[in-house]
């Protein structure tokens, strides 16, 4: 059934694709319509009879999406029941090679990452088709962008079917390149170019790391069906490197430091409710795959591996949120943000390997739990704020935050949900992000109860570290929503911006929202919820998660620890209200409009506000060896003795330090090896003819 | 009963804080040889806001309305979280002490927010100084509150308070460094010298006072008085963690009256120790702040280390 219901959203978002192609202007439903159907659809599709040509109808518009949000919800349906019911389906399709048919499974833990994946679509699906109006008017057709999301999202559902790797790995290169294709979408930018050349270049290295791993396995396994795979025992010399490679490939994919520089030019360049998928949804696959392959398929785990992870996904956490925070485009300041919380999954599933591979499964549930909880939050709140972002962009054509400013008064509905949205990222009580980073303390609280006194002091620093990622999470996110949505315009088009009338895009985000706010405040049931899912990776289930009533969370036990965030919200309720009531409705002094204090001088502009360069100044002074900061100061001065100055330019430019310390090296080193090889290639026919000679002599020596 | 305790623990909190900074003022006003105002002083300030009309500037929308209560009402449930005069109370159930470093949190998101509402100088440089700071400070905090809580195997303050009173007085190092750090950062979190000025309106100076200088009426009265609870807060918890002797375990007249008497008299002898700081030392430059709090977060990472590898060793 659950099988069933997955197979059907692969298949409606496989359609939504074939639909847009179909409704483009070279496909047949506009040129060659068939006779019985010319009749009704040319009514429908070319609007009171006038035709359109090159743009779509409303219609044409909508089916895409339409059956997009079709497999969104036949995706939640599927990841629910098989999450509850807890049992695996599997299933063989006739497809594939002669010797190998494609092999589908549909287990807890790929049914958890179909609700992690569904409730975006259904949102995305939701905002889409106002969305992409304005780019009717464009360059590139949309037949173009649907087909493109229809592939992507049936290859993230295939990546969650697949049971044997070559399944795996077709799907993988089909979310991979059909998002190239999406984040190539306007190429007419030469960045735009550039960001999809680099992700394409990075997803394949990534993938043949993957293939790789895959094949380490296959060779003790004796073959790629997943059952094959696990059955599988390597000796540890090997499993490790199976594992680092998986890492690799996964983490390249889901953007861990230092691999992650694919990710602020990536998306950036997609349209909104593509980057929305990407970042909420994408990511998650290959976090997904990560935990496929570490819990599931290697047999035994190593506390190295743990380690590994757990060093590298603490770095990422705090270098994405310091990166994110000196940026001033929104989307790349939301890519950044993504490293910082893949950083964080991470981190609570190096938490889990570690204490699962020193024989204390319960707390590694624990921090698989973390882990899991943190991936479905943060493909909320993220797909709420990418989402966001592309609305604020619909409405005024602006990504930079230094031009921004005011939009509360502007799009109140959309700044109301923005700020969900914020508070969530922020991980802010009693909101959804706070609850998974509570479950992360707790996970690392219990770091005593390890026997080996380098990892009891280990986990304690990383969750130190984390501490200071979730600070500074705040500070950014705070940043962005005060700058961008609080105080004056800072430009005429922003001042101007209307309000967002489509109610299809507010619903989109208002449904994220609602689950921001809905998994914040009732956890519980939700981590009951993956119960079985635990069960089958780690052999254990939380039992004390609810020892004191839904309405609390109880980790590990409850004189431990306890958070009741509903109990949180209702107080918070209560107190403000009853503040209010006491000082507002008591006194009914109404409250008198003025002029903010300006010293006495008059005038205060948008100019005199801090921008969101001066408002991170101080993070950026005080962490300064992180970053790479480019500032140039022109002066234009005439005058006598050129006292007098008649321009001043100003600019700064944060660059990544990854960029310079790993990349750039190596593709100088890529070019010189090139050359070094091409020197060969001299264009001479008689050298060629030589080279000929000469193999042939070899190769006879060889043979004889 | 153990609800009507707490909530009547809490409105206890609520009402005293005042008096603590007023306690604190008159201190700091006879080491500094002035004429003191009166300990009530705190408490006819805010009635006198109270009955003034607020003013609202022109660029402001509604969180700078609703900021007010969303900080008073997030100060009160971190108060109404942690023991003041007993222990075993059913709130701190609610809350442990990571959602009361989240609760801290949300307050000051949203005076940030109302900071930034404005559009001025001042609430930009205030809220972008405030959110440095915090930014800093918060993590330490965490290490502080952790060393204890992998102490005592809990993070629910109650049962931590209870940990350490069973254990009697033995000195642990842990305790110690982490003790130093929270008192850092407490300073750091509640606006006073070192790192803030309370009293000053200086422009170039202020941190705290320039987030909200465009706050008036009840909606400033509301503020002010958060921010009192909040200082005492962070006195309870230096206090009732570190030194825990005297709160009530069982909720007998005796024990409570008994409770309150050393709560009244800890606070007030920390009130003292916090007026002579604050006369002593001069405040800090502000690009000196992040020196002062990687201390703080240096003192509590060493207590947490130091919490492994000397007592927990096996």
């Amino acid at each position: 059934m659950a099988l069933f219901l997955a197979g059907i959203s692969v298949l409606a978002a496989l359609l939504s694709g074939l639909a847009a192609l179909a409704a483009g202007p070279n496909g047949p439903l506009r040129q060659g319509m068939p006779g019985w159907m010319e009749k009704p659809l040319f009514r429908i599709l070319r609007e009171n009879g006038r035709p359109a040509p090159g743009r779509f109808s409303r219609l044409a518009r909508t089916i895409p999406f339409l059956l997009l949000g079709v497999s969104g919800g036949f995706s939640v349906a599927a990841g629910i029941i098989a999450l509850l019911g807890g049992t695996t389906r599997t299933a063989t399709l006739p497809l594939g090679l002669p010797w190998l048919n494609w092999h589908l499974a549909l287990d807890p833990l790929a049914g958890f990452f179909f609700c992690v994946l569904g409730i975006p679509l259904i949102a995305a699906s939701l905002f889409g088709p106002d969305y992409v109006r304005e780019f009717e008017c464009g360059k590139h057709t949309l037949s173009v962008l649907g087909l493109f999301t229809g592939l992507f999202v049936a290859g993230m559902e295939l990546v969650l079917l697949a049971d044997d790797a070559f399944l795996f790995m077709i799907a993988w290169e089909l979310m991979s390149v059909a998002s190239y294709f999406l984040v190539a979408y306007q190429h007419e930018n030469a960045a735009n170019r550039r960001a999809a050349f680099l992700y394409l270049l990075m997803a394949e290295i990534g993938a043949i790391a993957i293939i790789l791993a895959f094949g380490v396995l296959a060779a003790f396994g004796g073959g790629l069906i997943f059952e094959e795979l696990r059955n599988a025992s390597p000796n540890p010399a090997w499993s490790s490197i199976a594992f680092v490679l998986a890492l690799a490939g996964f983490g390249m994919k889901a953007g861990l430091v230092p691999l992650h520089t694919w990710l602020p030019e990536a998306h950036p360049a997609a349209p909104s409710h593509i980057s929305a998928l990407m970042s909420g949804v994408m990511l998650k696959i290959a976090v997904y795959g990560f935990i496929r392959f570490a819990f599931d398929l290697l047999s035994s785990v190593l506390w190295q591996w743990g380690v590994v992870v757990l060093l590298i996904g603490s770095a990422s956490a705090v270098l994405g949120i310091l990166y994110a925070l000196q940026q001033q485009n929104l989307k790349r300041l939301l890519a950044y943000s993504s490293v910082e919380n893949v950083g964080i999954i991470f981190t609570a599933l190096g938490l889990a390997l570690i204490f699962q591979s020193s024989g204390q499964s319960q707390l590694g549930t624990l921090g698989l739990v973390a882990a899991l909880l943190h991936a479905l939050n943060h493909a909320l709140f993220k797909s709420l704020l990418f989402l966001g972002a592309g609305a604020i962009l619909h409405q005024t054509h602006e990504q930079s935050l230094e031009n921004m400013g005011g939009l509360i008064h502007r799009v109140p509905k959309l700044a109301a949900l923005f700020l969900v949205g914020t508070l969530s990222i922020a991980a802010l009580p009693p909101f959804n992000g706070f609850v998974s980073e509570w479950l992360f303390f707790q996970t690392a609280l219990q770091a005593g109860s390890i026997q080996s006194g380098i990892l009891r002091s280990l986990i304690p620093t990383a969750s130190a570290v984390l501490a200071l990622t979730s600070a500074l999470a705040a500070t950014c996110f705070v940043k962005v929503y005060g700058v961008a949505f609080l105080g004056l315009s800072r430009s005429r088009h922003i001042a101007r911006a209307r309000d967002v009338h489509h109610p299809g895009m507010l619903a989109g985000l208002a449904l994220l929202a609602i689950c921001c706010v809905l998994f914040g405040v009732l956890p519980t049931p939700l981590i009951n919820a993956l119960g079985a899912l635990t069960q089958s990776l780690t052999g254990f289930v939380l039992p004390n998660i609810s020892a004191l009533g839904w309405l609390w969370l109880t980790p590990v036990a409850p004189e431990v620890a306890a958070y009741s965030p509903a109990l949180v919200l209702l107080g918070t309720v209560a107190v403000g209200w009853l503040c209010y009531y006491l000082l507002y409705r008591r006194t009914g002094l109404e409250p008198r409009r003025a002029e903010p204090w300006d010293c006495g001088f008059g005038g205060l502009t948008a100019r005199t506000q801090y921008t969101s360069g001066a408002f991170s100044m101080p993070i950026r002074r005080i962490f300064e060896p992180v970053f790479d900061t480019r500032e140039t100061i022109e002066e234009q001065t005439e005058g006598p003795a050129n006292t007098r100055v008649t321009k001043l330019r100003y600019q700064f430019q944060v660059l990544d330090r990854a960029w310079l310390v790993l990349y750039e090296p190596s593709g100088r080193a890529v070019t010189r090896l090139a050359r070094w090889v091409g020197r060969l290639q001299t264009g001479n026919i008689r050298t060629y003819l030589g080279y000929s000679f000469f193999t042939l002599i070899v190769l006879l020596w060889v043979v004889s | 009963m153990a609800w009507l305790m707490a909530i009547f623990q809490t409105l206890l909190f609520i009402g005293l804080a005042p008096l603590l900074a007023g306690w604190i003022k008159r201190v700091k006003c006879r080491l500094q040889n002035r004429k003191a105002p009166s300990l009530f002083q705190p408490y006819r300030d805010l009635r006198k806001l109270y009955r003034k009309r607020p003013i609202v500037p022109h660029p402001a929308s509604w969180i700078f309305r609703a900021a007010p209560y969303i900080v008073f009402a997030s100060t009160v449930l971190a108060a109404a979280t942690v023991p003041l005069v007993a222990i075993h109370l059913p709130t701190a159930r609610v809350a442990d002490v990571i959602v009361l470093v989240g609760f801290f949190a949300l307050g000051r998101t949203f005076l940030v927010l109302a900071g930034m509402d404005i559009g001025t100088t001042f609430g930009g440089m205030g809220s972008s100084r405030e959110m440095t700071i915090s930014s800093l400070a918060e993590p330490a905090m965490l290490m502080a509150v952790f060393t204890l809580a992998m102490s005592a195997h809990t993070t629910n303050l109650s049962q931590a308070v209870n940990f350490v009173l069973d254990s009697g007085l033995v000195l642990r190092p842990s305790f110690v460094f982490a003790m130093g750090g929270l008192i850092l950062v407490a300073i750091a979190e509640t606006g006073r010298i070192p790192v803030d000025n309370p009293a000053t309106h200086l422009e170039l100076t202020m941190i705290h006072e320039a987030m909200i200088l465009e706050y008036s009426g009840r909606w400033l009265a509301l503020i002010e008085w958060a921010s009192q609870i909040k200082l005492m807060l962070y006195g309870v918890l230096i206090a009732n963690i570190f030194f825990p002797w005297g709160i009530a375990e069982t909720f007998t007249l005796n024990a409570l009256g008994m409770g309150l008497g050393m709560i009244v008299l800890k606070l007030a002898v920390l009130a003292v120790m916090l007026a002579l700081s604050e006369v002593l030392f001069a405040k800090m430059r502000i690009f000196r702040v992040q020196e002062y709090l990687s201390f703080a977060y240096l003192l509590s990472v060493l207590g947490m280390l130091s919490h492994i590898i000397l007592e927990a060793a096996r």
